[in-house]
């Protein structure tokens, strides 16, 4: 059965599979991405971090025939690309920003520098989770088999959500990322917070890259990320700093990647090109409506680009 | 995101407030600091890059005396660097002019992309006229397509509030959808079969060289564009509104600055700047519109804006030095079997390095007033 027999249907059943295939990198990354600005500081770098975890998982999985293996170097390598991250801006004067388009531009070569050999081979891919059995059409079947990462990310998401809430660890990160000195006051070690968050948000970047290269869209190639690292800085703000709804905002964003490629898929290829910038769009005007220069955003942490 | 661009003024402190380099004389000590520790990075990130290529089983001598013979060694191979050079000094201002207002701008890529499709577009309309005139209409189509495109970013930042660094990025990828789409649609030249492109620019048309080399005029435009960037930043009243903006907002204000207008004319400069960068790749190197335009230029733009600490003529030096690198990323790959990412990883440890090195200013005594 192709596409063509679902005609019209195709089209929403396609988006749906691209918000939950192309959302979980957004997902994972936004979260690692919340985790990090909840400390009061920004990773940009993230891309970085989703294109070296994309890597590694795949080269591991390779090399060692388990995908899992993979998807745990992922989020190793993550974590040390964040922690460069984190020692540079524990430093006095270092900008974030500017820190996370350096760790931008190093973690690509890197990742591009140690991934050419692994272009051609195939390594083993992570298994689906079938929640479409009860379907006959194929396509159902298919856009409802979800990748193990993001019932992960949706686990972490919730995780988070109630660290934030109710724990002590979680109070003393927003402390941290609200209120620095105040934090300091508490006996609350800043640097050492901050050090965790990033390093751990950047862990999370990490696992979201072996989504791309060992589920969807399931190889290791040097045009696997299309900004989504960069994109999930955008969808934090969107979510308002809320790891709950960083699920929905993803789901969201995935499902906007997906709208030009189903058009495609039912013959419709008007505009297709234009279709691909969708999700950069709608991450705009999303800030456009949401941000102002007249306030400030509820649930943004406090100390967030303040430089403390 | 208000509370970051109100905060911003304070937290660029490795952008804006350096000494400036105006007042030399009244304090050589801060100069040399500001010169020294610069130099002392780059040394640091090639023997960390050394390092590296150690490690990759590549003889680290053998890959820099290859690098430099492959930039600089002769006249023919300098003549590619300086064909890199000239978009990274145009693009490098699309960085560094709004740096001055305290704004990180990371749109050169998106700018340089409008600025050259605007630039293609308007040099096939009027392509029976003259070559002088084509190259002028060309020009201005680049520097309004770059400008303008920059200036929503900086409109969304001033009426908004929308974080400039993000939107600028997000920009990038609008613009290069938004070339894929011309050049597959509408401007696209059937004849045009691997590589969608648009129609050519006729050969009279193009750009010159200079004399009998292989350097197009870009790289004079790139010279004079740095330099009156440096002189409109350094020294007249709208560069020292502008950094005094980026001093802080707040003060500026108080001292009544139109702060917007001032900040999106910026924007607008450090557009077209980039938007030039597109019509010389356009006009001098491709002949066309198509994907090789956004060949990455943008990206290693924002590096050498970095590096040169956002002033004008650093920002030539710099560019030259980046030129040659990227020129040498063919002899790497031939020579040493390393791949063309080799040049990003070192890109990058430079970066990385850089701004480490922005927490040095200020620890050394010896360049402090009195002391040694």
């Amino acid at each position: 059965m192709n596409a063509e027999s679902i005609g019209w249907w195709g089209v929403p059943i396609g988006i749906l599979a691209g918000a939950i295939r192309g959302g979980t990198p957004f997902l994972l990354v936004s979260l690692g991405e919340c985790l990090t600005e909840k400390s009061g500081k920004i990773n940009l770098g993230l891309e970085g971090v989703l294109l070296m975890g994309a890597m590694t998982a795949y080269a591991i999985s390779y090399k060692s025939g388990s995908p899992w293996v993979g998807v745990m170097a992922a989020g190793i390598a993550g974590a040390v690309l964040g922690s460069i991250h984190a020692f540079l801006v524990s430093r006095p004067k270092v900008n974030d920003i500017a820190a996370g388009i350096a760790m931008l531009l190093f973690g690509t070569g890197f990742a591009f520098y140690l991934g050419k050999p692994f272009i051609q081979p195939s390594a083993p891919q992570l298994p689906g989770i079938s929640l479409g059995g009860w379907s006959h059409l194929p396509q159902i079947a298919a856009a409802l088999k979800i990748s193990p990462l993001f019932v992960l990310g949706v686990i972490i998401a919730f995780i988070m959500r109630w660290v934030f809430r109710s724990t002590r660890w979680g109070m003393q990160v927003r402390a941290v990322g609200d209120s620095p000195a105040a934090a300091r006051a508490m006996g609350v070690s800043v640097s050492k917070t901050r050090f965790i968050c990033i390093v751990a948000g950047s862990a999370m970047g990490g696992i979201g890259g072996a989504h791309l290269s060992l589920f969807y869209p399931g190889a290791w190639t040097e045009a696997i990320s299309s900004g989504q690292g960069l994109m999930a800085v955008a969808l934090v703000i969107f979510a308002r700093w809320n790891p709950v709804q960083c699920l929905w905002a993803s789901l969201l964003f995935g499902g906007a990647q997906a709208v030009g490629p189903s058009l495609q898929a039912v013959g419709i290829n008007t505009g297709y090109y234009l279709w691909n910038a969708s999700p950069y769009v709608l991450t705009l005007l999303v800030m456009i409506i949401t941000c102002s220069n007249k306030r400030t955003l509820a649930g943004a942490p406090g100390a967030l680009g303040a430089g403390s | 995101m208000s509370q970051i661009s109100n905060a911003k003024a304070s937290t660029l402190a490795p952008v804006a407030p350096t000494p400036p380099l105006a007042s030399a004389g009244a304090n050589w000590r801060g100069s040399l600091e500001a010169v020294l520790i610069p130099i002392g990075a780059i040394i640091v990130a090639l023997l960390l890059f050394g390092v590296f290529c150690f490690s990759q089983g590549a003889n680290a001598g053998g890959v820099f005396g290859a690098i430099y013979k492959a930039a600089f060694g002769s006249w023919y191979s300098f003549q590619n660097t300086l064909v890199r050079a000239a978009p990274l000094m145009l693009t490098a201002l699309c960085t560094a002019l709004p740096a001055r207002l305290g704004l990180v701008m990371i749109g050169n890529e998106g700018a340089l992309v409008a600025g050259g499709l605007a630039a293609t577009a308007a040099g096939l309309a009027v392509q029976a006229a003259p070559p002088v005139v084509v190259w002028t209409v060309m020009m201005l189509a680049g520097m309004v397509g770059g400008g303008l495109w920059i200036t929503i970013v900086g409109l969304l930042y001033y009426k908004r509030g929308v974080n400039e660094t993000i939107s600028s990025l997000l920009m990038n990828y609008i613009a290069i959808a938004l070339l894929n789409h011309l050049v597959n649609g509408p401007m696209r030249d059937p004849a045009s079969l691997n590589k969608p492109s648009s129609y050519p620019i006729p050969d009279q048309k193009m750009l010159p060289v200079l004399w009998s080399s292989n350097v197009h005029y870009g790289l004079i435009f790139g010279i004079i564009a740095c330099v009156i960037a440096w002189v409109l930043m350094e020294h007249t009243t709208f560069g020292f509104k502008i950094r005094m903006i980026g001093g802080n907002v707040r003060a500026a204000k108080m001292a009544g600055l139109a702060v917007s207008r001032l900040g999106l004319i910026t924007c607008f400069l450090g557009g077209a700047a980039a938007g030039i960068a597109g019509m010389v790749e356009v006009a001098a190197v491709h002949g066309r519109a198509n994907e090789s335009l956004a060949a990455g230029y943008g990206y290693a733009g924002i590096l050498v804006a970095f590096i040169a600490r956002h002033r004008g003529l650093p920002i030539i030096l710099v560019s030259t030095l980046l030129g040659g690198l990227l020129a040498s990323g063919g002899i790497l790959q031939r020579q040493f079997k390393m791949p063309d990412a080799t040049i990003l990883v070192f890109e990058g440890l430079v970066f990385l390095v850089v701004l480490f090195s922005d927490s040095l200013y200020g620890k050394f005594k010896i360049f402090k007033e009195g002391g040694a």
